[in-house]
């Protein structure tokens, strides 16, 4: 790890500051991927603006209805938290599916949007890699890629966004409050994180120095029907190969709201709309769910190793589909009913 | 201080630009007044500057467990925070968790279970599973086993390390 100053920051405005005082400053959460990638050389701030004490970690309802999760509040408190558990059990769900217990204990909500990317080549610093450093090139196109992207990669980047959390947030239509020296704006959660096109070194559109303070969830919390299926190389502590968060609102047998979003297979998380408007309307049978899968990876591309991933992830949509149509949850997972 | 290397001093000795400061420490309920570098982890600063070495560096980058503590109760990876990040947090070891004379619950369980082989994973997983009850959602065989995957065994004393556990959760209920 390179030399750094630290200052563990009071206050919202005081981080702000204190981040666009420095050069290469980096903002400090739970440290859980900033300090790993600090020790593989991948990333090398200057500076470390600390956040674990600002107050920003309360999980509270909203005038609108709604739950906003404080940007500090761990991933932990924010699973097993009584509302979360109960009116957006999706969220709660991928949240558990991720990481290990300590790890989660650490982890603040606002770091799980900004951790980066698991591809062997980023980390591997004597690799070309274009995320890590512009401009050298991509290992992984033609390398071994088998927890590579399907969906929305460029010729520079076949990388993806690894969080099991965000996938849920996308489905939810999740908003992301953030502050920076220019003031205070909101990030519609499909906006915040990006596609690699020709910049895969920037994962999402924040701009320098803005910072997370919390993430608004709307009312509609699909806890009736959902499912949030992960498939994995082993059982727990493992990143998703494909992962699908579902949300829908049932009129009997009809599909009236739907949410798709897919974890695993691209840049950032692959929330299709289309797909959903495919789904409304139409009644929930496994030939409605065979018909969205379809075209939710008619654009997919392997990249080799990648290639099973396709058939993978249309399966997985189908049966993901199928449990939060009929209110069951993933058999495998074992909190899946445990309501507080 | 806008640049943080090693510079060369009139004497022609290199000397960080970025000096240790005090940071303290409560470790077990007693206060550890010590000299850290901001770099320094909450691992390296038990093991190299408190004197503590029963919690365990394994790989050092979050995916063994070994060097699982609890802060204010939790448990977390102490390889993936900074030490000046918990001045003022509470945390406590595995030698605040028994002793020698008076072993703790956990402590006894494995021994009796045969959870261990070479016992360098025995800390970590203490720790892990007093942060498991603590936590109060793991019941059953399968909510264990999930909720002890942060600690990985090279040896493979799993159906050791799950009786054991499971012996405590129960006596807790």
């Amino acid at each position: 790890m390179n030399p750094f100053t630290l200052t563990r920051a009071a206050s919202v405005d005081a981080a702000v500051r204190d981040f666009s005082g420095h050069e290469a400053a980096a903002y400090i959460g739970g440290g859980t991927n900033l300090l790993d990638l600090m020790k593989e050389n991948v990333a090398h701030p200057q500076h470390l603006v600390g956040l674990n004490k600002l107050p920003l970690s309360a999980i509270e309802s909203t005038t609108g209805g709604g739950l906003r999760l404080g940007a500090t509040a761990s991933n932990a408190d924010t699973a097993w938290h009584p509302e979360v558990q109960q009116r957006y059990p999706l969220l709660s769900q991928a949240i558990l599916a991720g990481a290990s217990p300590q790890l989660r204990n650490m982890a603040t909500n606002a770091g799980n949007l900004m951790q980066r990317t698991r591809c062997y080549y980023f980390y591997d610093t004597a690799t070309p890699c274009n995320k890590r450093e512009p401009g050298s090139g991509c290992a992984a196109i033609g390398g071994y890629n088998r927890i590579h992207a399907i969906l929305g990669t460029s010729e520079h980047c076949i990388a993806t966004h690894p969080s099991d959390m965000c996938v849920a947030l996308a489905a939810l239509e999740a908003v992301v409050q953030v502050q920076g020296p220019d003031g205070e704006r909101q990030i519609k959660f499909e906006d915040f994180h990006r596609l690699p096109e020709d910049h895969p070194e920037r994962d999402n559109t924040l701009k320098p120095g803005e910072l997370i303070t919390g993430i608004e969830l709307p009312a509609q919390g699909f806890a009736e029907n959902f499912a949030y299926l992960k498939l994995r190389d082993r059982q727990s502590y493992a990143f998703a190969l494909v992962s699908v968060a579902v949300g829908l609102e049932l009129d009997g047998n009809t599909i009236k709201e739907a949410r798709l979003a897919l974890g695993g297979v691209a840049h950032k998380p692959w929330r299709d709309r289309a797909a959903e408007d495919l789904l409304k309307g139409q009644p929930a049978t496994e030939a409605t769910f065979r018909k969205v899968a379809e075209a939710v990876l008619k654009e997919a591309k392997g990249q080799g190793t990648n290639d099973f991933k396709i058939e993978l992830a249309k399966r997985a949509i189908v049966r993901a589909l199928t449990q939060a149509a009929a209110g069951e949850q993933q058999a495998s997972d074992v909190f899946t009913n445990s309501n507080p | 201080m806008s640049t943080v290397s090693t510079t060369s001093a009139a004497d022609g000795q290199l000397r960080p630009l970025v000096p240790p400061s005090p940071v303290t420490l409560r470790i077990n309920g007693q206060d550890h007044p010590l000299q850290l570098a901001p770099w320094t982890s909450l691992l390296d600063a038990l093991r190299e500057y408190a004197g503590l070495t029963g919690t365990k560096k394994g790989c050092d980058h979050g995916q063994c467990g070994a060097c699982t503590v609890l802060v204010d109760g939790k448990r977390i990876n102490s390889c993936l925070t900074l030490a000046v990040l918990q001045e003022g947090a509470d945390i406590t070891t595995i030698e605040g968790l028994g002793s020698e004379h008076a072993l703790h619950p956990l402590q006894q369980a494995f021994i009796d279970h045969d959870a261990f082989q070479c016992g360098y994973c025995t800390p970590g997983q203490i720790c892990s599973a007093q942060g498991l009850i603590n936590e109060g959602k793991a019941q059953t065989e399968d909510e264990i086993r999930e909720l002890m995957s942060g600690n990985v065994c090279r040896c493979g004393a799993y159906v050791g390390i799950l009786a054991a556990v499971k012996e405590v959760v129960d006596a807790k209920r």
